[in-house]
């Protein structure tokens, strides 16, 4: 249902700085996690306790922001319950939504509060509209985050056929369009982010100096070997460079992030719901910068979509965030289906 | 603001004549003053327990290392082993990074900023410094 009005910026807090950062600069809802592997950003020092969150909400809540919560990873075997209790621990703390991807937790949440929003999360990987509209119609999700692997054409035909909002993403790191379903971090290390909550654990990854390069290792795999003066990239096994057939180079994915702002209008314009920014692993400063930035699109947008143009400033702002130092529009502006 | 400098090589060469112990004790005593301010959770500190870490001043040619333990930082003197975990950058990048001017995993993309050794180490550790509310930090001057 295609609407004029301008999309909500969901923004990413790995930390109540973080998401003051947010709140501060623009963002109209945050989300966040508990420090568990409930959620796939369940890196050491980072996330939620109870105290941090109760705090956090009343400050985003104070200032009419929103709070959604991700429990997104899928619950392992023998330990629903840990899942389940997060779950209504949300429903307790008066979060406004909790985003989630197991159909079982879903089915929980939703019998167990009915009050209580749920979204879909990108982890779900429902990518078209009777995907989407099976979880409203079982779970009455009332918002889908849709995985990049669509076109924006995809992406309208995906609104025009379902009474659920629809969220994509804006600007952040690519996982390498494979959300739900990878399993490479596993492959190399056996924990991923479906399953402990993070991709590529700290405790595998191993950086080293050689005089001249910087080499990546992944539980002692050899993925990258950076020159001086090469930008960098998260160590994902999906970002590292491979010998294929005689030549090396990025073999699945170039370090690079989503970057949205040029195509802004378009994804207002077919009704898109919020746009989220990724990066719960990032800084308070890297959240002010982006949401800063997103903010000043949307409301100069806002201001007439005739004379929305890309600032220079905007552009090399979000360019020096990414990942490899280049910003890609990813699958929303695929030539090929 | 804090510009983007690179210090002279002069400096590297003249920091490296200077003893090292200033730096650590300093930095030291900033962490601890942190502490006693309750900006640091427990939880990350018990994992730094016992553990050596080294920041290298680059263009300064200044090296600091300190070991945590029974709840305090404290310098360690004439250290010459490999530290658990080591920071190495440009003086301008580590004030822009504590002045919250640049966000640690950007200075990682552009090569300013290297993490070597215990990599979960120096997770905790960026986490742990990025959860601190800034306006409570206590001033050191
Ligand atoms: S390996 Fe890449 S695509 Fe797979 S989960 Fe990690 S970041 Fe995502």
């Amino acid at each position: 249902m295609p609407s004029n009005r301008l999309p909500d910026l969901v923004c990413p807090a790995g930390s109540l700085p973080a998401l003051k950062s947010a709140v501060d600069n623009g963002a109209d809802a945050v989300y966040l996690g508990f420090k568990n592997n409930t959620n796939a950003r369940n890196f050491a020092g980072l996330n939620f306790d109870e105290k941090a969150l109760v705090d956090g909400i009343r400050y985003a809540h104070d200032r009419k922001k929103g709070v959604l919560l991700a429990i997104n990873t899928f619950p392992q075997a023998g330990r629903t319950a840990d899942w389940q209790r997060a779950v209504d621990a949300a429903a307790d703390l008066g979060v406004d939504a909790v985003i989630m991807a197991d159909l079982g937790l879903l089915d929980y949440a939703n019998r167990r509060h009915p009050g209580l929003r749920l979204h879909l999360s990108v982890q779900g990987s429902a990518t078209n509209f009777a995907a989407v509209n099976l979880a409203h119609q079982e779970f009455g999700i009332r918002r889908a985050v849709l995985p990049r692997v669509l076109t924006l054409g995809q992406v309208e035909h995906v609104i025009q056929n379902t009474p659920v909002e629809i969220e994509v993403f804006g600007y952040g790191s690519l996982c390498v369009m494979n959300e739900g379903r990878c399993w490479l971090s596993s492959y190399a290390c056996g924990e991923s982010p479906n399953t402990v909550g993070a991709c590529s654990p700290a405790k595998f990854v191993e950086w080293k100096k050689k005089p001249g390069v910087m080499e990546t290792r992944l539980n002692g795999i050899l993925i990258d070997s950076r020159g001086d003066t090469e930008s960098a990239g998260y160590p994902t096994l999906c970002k590292g460079r491979y010998e294929v057939n005689g030549n090396t180079y990025y073999a699945i994915e170039e370090p690079t992030s989503l970057n949205v702002l040029s195509i802004l209008p378009d994804i207002v314009n077919i009704g898109v719901r919020a746009i989220k920014v990724e990066g719960r692993q990032r800084s308070p400063t890297y959240v002010a910068q982006v949401t800063r930035t997103l903010r000043a699109a949307l409301d100069s947008l806002a201001a007439g979509a005739e004379r929305y143009e890309v600032r220079q400033e905007w552009q090399s702002q979000l360019t020096r965030l990414s990942e490899g130092n280049q910003a890609t529009l990813g699958a929303y502006s695929r030539p090929w289906r | 603001m804090i510009p983007r400098f690179q210090l002279p090589a002069f400096f590297a060469r003249a920091g490296r004549l200077f003893p090292q112990w200033p730096h650590a004790a300093g930095l030291a005593l900033a962490l601890n003053a942190a502490i006693a301010a309750r900006l640091l959770p427990a939880d990350s500190l018990a994992l730094l327990e016992g553990r050596s870490f080294l920041v290298v001043v680059n263009d300064a040619g200044t090296r600091a290392a300190f070991t945590y333990g029974g709840g305090s930082f404290r310098p360690l003197l004439n250290f010459r082993s490999e530290p658990d975990l080591t920071f190495r950058a440009n003086l301008s990048a580590f004030l822009r990074l504590l002045a919250r001017e640049e966000d640690p995993d950007t200075l990682f993309f552009n090569r300013e900023l290297s993490i070597e050794g215990d990599t979960e180490l120096g997770l905790v550790v960026k986490n742990m410094l990025e959860a601190i509310e800034l306006p409570k930090l206590p001033k050191f001057s």
